[in-house]
């Protein structure tokens, strides 16, 4: 059996399980290896994609959930104006050490700006908080942000 | 030490299609040492940064420089680059001169092109590496490019445009036609043995296209779809019958750290001697105990790797921070030659230390070794990384210290620990092959072995044991202590933690005794004017702070990475709440570093240090029992996140003139106690071990 993603604009036929959590559809099947699995759990936020907008962690659900939907990775957000903004932000501010965090950051920051254009400091760590670095980057993520919200 | 091994600039530089390229054996974990070696060549030599390239890090080609640890790559592998780089530009300036005339003063470097002063003739650096003798060897005493104080150099991170748009590749993402995904089955704990496995599920498993590999309690399941294979081996788990013997000791380890149960050695001149130990100060005006618990790299990615055996050749993707050691001791535990395994460094995440990467390669190898020409992609999962990765050693360091003339006369302090050494290398009784952890559960176990007594200066434990501060009289004593639950390995800044936490700690309790100021009392003790000069710029910071508000404390702490390295102050503001919450309000860290390289990656560094010291100090320990570690995840092992973030501002004090040394592991130890002193100025609660829960302080509370 197999069933349709609407994957950065494009339609992918995909013939995974449909219990297969989004994430491993992306990076087994799709090759889309953007996309980071942290821990699994929904703990770390490193696999955040956004779903019609919305940061969804994608190492739980399962992909059939998705169909229907327009999904965004890592490598499809720079096709958007916040998100080439964010990105060449991170590079401005070098908000990375590891980067393994990296992709999950930038997609919540696209998400937070697209939906709210100068979050205020409250806003900006309840859309950050679920997303971890262990490397210490943090004050430069928060930085990126401040430059890519123009604030 | 590299350029000892590794005297010729062509072990270092090359040239190869138009492209200059750096040699090294240091591998990029997040800490930037890419960007850093390309500057430091850049500013020898001026070739465009764009036109460097680093070689992959591999056996065989690479040179090799031991383990990527230490703080020690800049000071390295930095250091022979630097040389490298300035006697190549001897060699290339009277190369040129010999050629096309002029005198070597005339010839000078812009963006990697020669030029002779007052004429056209010009000549692209790269077109002459190739005609410079292959055995030229390097000269360590040259004069390196001078610097203007103050004009600090910003290049800009290397693979950071990649990282954002989802491009930089880690081991996890690599990639082979028919390649399986691997899963390993793990024991309940350490202590476990496999005594069977149903064998319906093992053919069911089989029949779906799954191979099963089992050597003893090693037990593995690979197949060609990742998730197939993740479901797969939770039926196969669940299949298993693991004899769990006593289970794992519940005893208080902070009990079992005393001189009882340790191998005890003087510790002189920050090294460990078998000389007799005096006995206790006595009498002292202030002693205490300070004690951290076990702890996790907890790298964010957990631990993989990817293997291929040929039949005669073993080929490794790692992200191990040292492949020479690794390669050794996986030969070893196979019986291959040392040209037989081939190992790649690829970028993990940040490890911060020996985590599983070592141990996911040989897990990898012993896959690809049963199922040949086949690639295998071995991953831990967060519960493998978080179970089994080896734990930074719970540790005590007991201090004392007797005071005259407002003044400390006499210091004793006592470090306890398990062993900080755990990476595998080459040793006695196969330390390599005994400290991989599936030697431990194949059929013929290789170890583990107790560790041995690290006799090295400022290493281990013992790393910052010894005072900054002069104290008139020292009494050092190093306590290695064995048979602990947990396997334990080196975590950044080892010891250094535990004992800077200590002593600062002691520092700021002694001061407020003699009624001075904690800068001040610091600087009675110290006479290196790099030290003041640090200590002077936290106080200017300081005093331009506002006051402190109710319920808030602020609180400073100094040290020089292993009494030679970086020198930071650390100053944090915080607030401390009626149900004992602590916020991270503010933090001010100034270091010295000598020759700044990556001002940028220095803060990064600096900062990042703090952070992680930070998560050290406020949320992470392991918990266990004897059926095994709780500590399985991020919620039953909190961390910093982004809801305890600081305002955080760095200054650097450049000393061009001065050696460039490393700073990812100058800033931790200052941070802890910096965390605890300013508790201790917000609350009066005196909190001496780690993590300053919201219930470990309520707690002390109750004590005081």
């Amino acid at each position: 059996m197999s069933l349709t993603l609407h994957i950065n604009g494009e339609k992918h036929r995909v013939t995974s399980d449909p219990d297969t959590p989004l994430i491993y559809v992306l990076r087994d099947e799709l090759k889309l290896k953007g996309t980071k699995l942290g821990c699994g759990l929904e703990q770390c936020g490193a696999c955040a994609v956004l779903v019609d907008g919305q940061v969804v962690l994608s190492c739980v659900s399962a992909v059939d959930s998705f169909e229907g939907k327009e999904i965004t990775t890592i490598e499809g957000i720079g096709d958007t104006e916040i998100g080439r903004r964010v990105q060449d932000a991170f590079v401005d501010m070098s908000a990375a050490q590891c980067g393994y965090c990296t992709a999950g950051l930038v997609v919540a920051a696209t998400a937070l700006l697209s939906s709210d254009p100068l979050p205020d400091q409250d806003s900006v760590t309840t859309a950050l908080t679920p997303h971890l670095c262990r490397c210490g980057s943090h004050p430069r993520v928060l930085r990126a942000i401040k430059q890519a919200s123009g604030g | 030490m590299s350029l000892q091994a590794y005297p010729r600039i062509s072990d270092w530089i090359t040239v190869d299609d138009g492209r200059l390229i750096i040699h090294t054996g240091k591998v990029d974990i997040g800490q930037r040492i890419s960007t850093a070696l390309a500057q430091i060549v850049h500013e020898e030599l001026t070739v465009p940064i764009e036109r460097i390239d680093i070689a992959p890090v591999r056996t065989g080609h690479a040179p090799d420089e031991g383990i990527t640890s230490g703080s020690n790559s800049v000071e390295q592998s930095g250091h022979a680059l630097r040389c490298a780089a300035r006697s190549l530009r001897t060699c290339l300036i009277h190369l040129a001169a010999a050629r096309m005339g002029g005198s070597v003063d005339d010839w000078h470097l812009i963006d990697g092109v020669l030029h002779l002063t007052g004429t056209n003739h010009a000549i692209d650096l790269l077109d002459l590496i190739p005609d410079v003798a292959p055995n030229t060897r390097i000269d360590p005493d040259g004069q390196q490019n001078p610097r203007t104080p103050g004009a600090l150099p910003y290049p800009k991170m290397r693979g950071l445009k990649d990282m954002v748009r989802g491009r930089f590749q880690y081991v996890h993402d690599l990639d082979r036609p028919g390649m399986l995904h691997a899963r390993v089955i793990r024991p309940p704990h350490a202590r476990a043995v496999l005594r069977g496995i149903k064998a319906d599920v093992v053919n069911t498993l089989k029949q779906a296209g799954l191979h099963c590999v089992r050597d003893g309690s090693f037990l593995a399941l690979a197949g060609p779809q990742e998730w197939t294979v993740v479901k797969a081996a939770l039926k196969l788990a669940a299949a298993c019958d693991w004899n769990t013997k006593r289970g794992l000791s519940e005893d208080d380890v902070f009990k079992r750290l005393i001189p009882e149960n340790a191998q005890r050695f003087l510790v002189l001149d920050a090294t460990p001697t078998d000389a007799p130990i005096p006995a206790a100060l006595g009498q002292p005006d202030h002693a205490a105990r300070f004690e951290r618990p076990y702890q996790l790299h907890g790298a964010l990615a957990p631990s993989a790797a990817l293997a291929e055996w040929t039949g005669d050749v073993l080929r490794l993707h790692s992200h191990s921070q040292g492949i020479y050691p690794l390669r050794d001791s996986i030969a070893d535990s196979l019986g291959l030659t040392l040209e037989q395994v081939d190992i790649t460094h690829v970028p993990g995440s940040g490890c911060y230390g020996h985590n599983g990467a070592d141990d996911a390669a040989y897990e990898a190898a012993l896959v690809a070794r049963a199922l040949p020409h086949t690639p295998i992609l071995l991953k831990w999962s967060r519960e493998d990384e978080h179970i089994w990765e080896p734990y930074a050693p719970a540790m005590a360091v007991d201090i004392a210290a007797r005071i005259q003339d407002g003044k400390i006369a006499a210091y004793s302090a006592e470090v306890f620990s398990d062993t900080h050494r755990g990476r595998p290398r080459p040793g006695p009784n196969r330390a390599g092959p005994s400290r991989l952890l599936a030697n431990h559960f194949r059929k013929t176990p290789i170890g583990p072995i107790p560790a041995p007594p690290n006799m090295g200066r400022h290493a281990g434990m013992h790393r910052n044991l010894d005072p900054v501060y002069d104290f008139p009289q020292t009494r050092l004593v190093k306590n290695l202590v064995a048979g602990l639950p947990h396997r334990t390995s080196a975590m950044r800044c080892l010891g250094a933690t535990a004992n800077i936490f200590a002593l600062e700690s002691m520092m700021d309790e002694l001061a407020q005794q003699v009624d001075a100021s904690a800068i001040a009392f610091r600087r009675s003790h110290l006479d290196d004017p790099r030290a003041l000069a640090v200590l002077d710029e936290l106080d200017r910071q300081i005093n331009a702070r506002p006051e402190m508000a109710d319920g808030c404390g602020r609180g400073i702490a100094y040290a020089q990475y292993k009494n030679q390295m970086t020198r930071v102050a650390v100053a944090i503001e915080l607030s401390v709440d009626d149900r004992a919450e602590i916020r991270l309000l503010n933090a001010t860290i100034v270091a010295d570093a000598g020759r700044i390289v990556d001002a940028d990656g220095l803060t990064a560094q600096l900062e990042g240090g703090f952070l992680q010291a930070a998560s050290w100090a406020l949320y992470e320990q392991v918990t266990w029992d004897r059926d095994g570690v709780f500590s399985s995840d991020w919620e039953s092992y909190p961390v910093l996140r982004f809801d305890n973030i600081p305002n955080i501002k760095v200054i650097q004090l450049d000393n061009p003139n001065e050696a460039s040394v490393g700073a990812g592991e100058a800033s931790p130890g200052p941070t802890v106690a910096a965390i605890a002193n300013a508790i201790a100025d917000a609350t009066g609660i005196r909190m001496r071990r780690l993590p300053f829960t919201r219930d470990a302080i309520l707690e002390a509370a109750g004590r005081e």
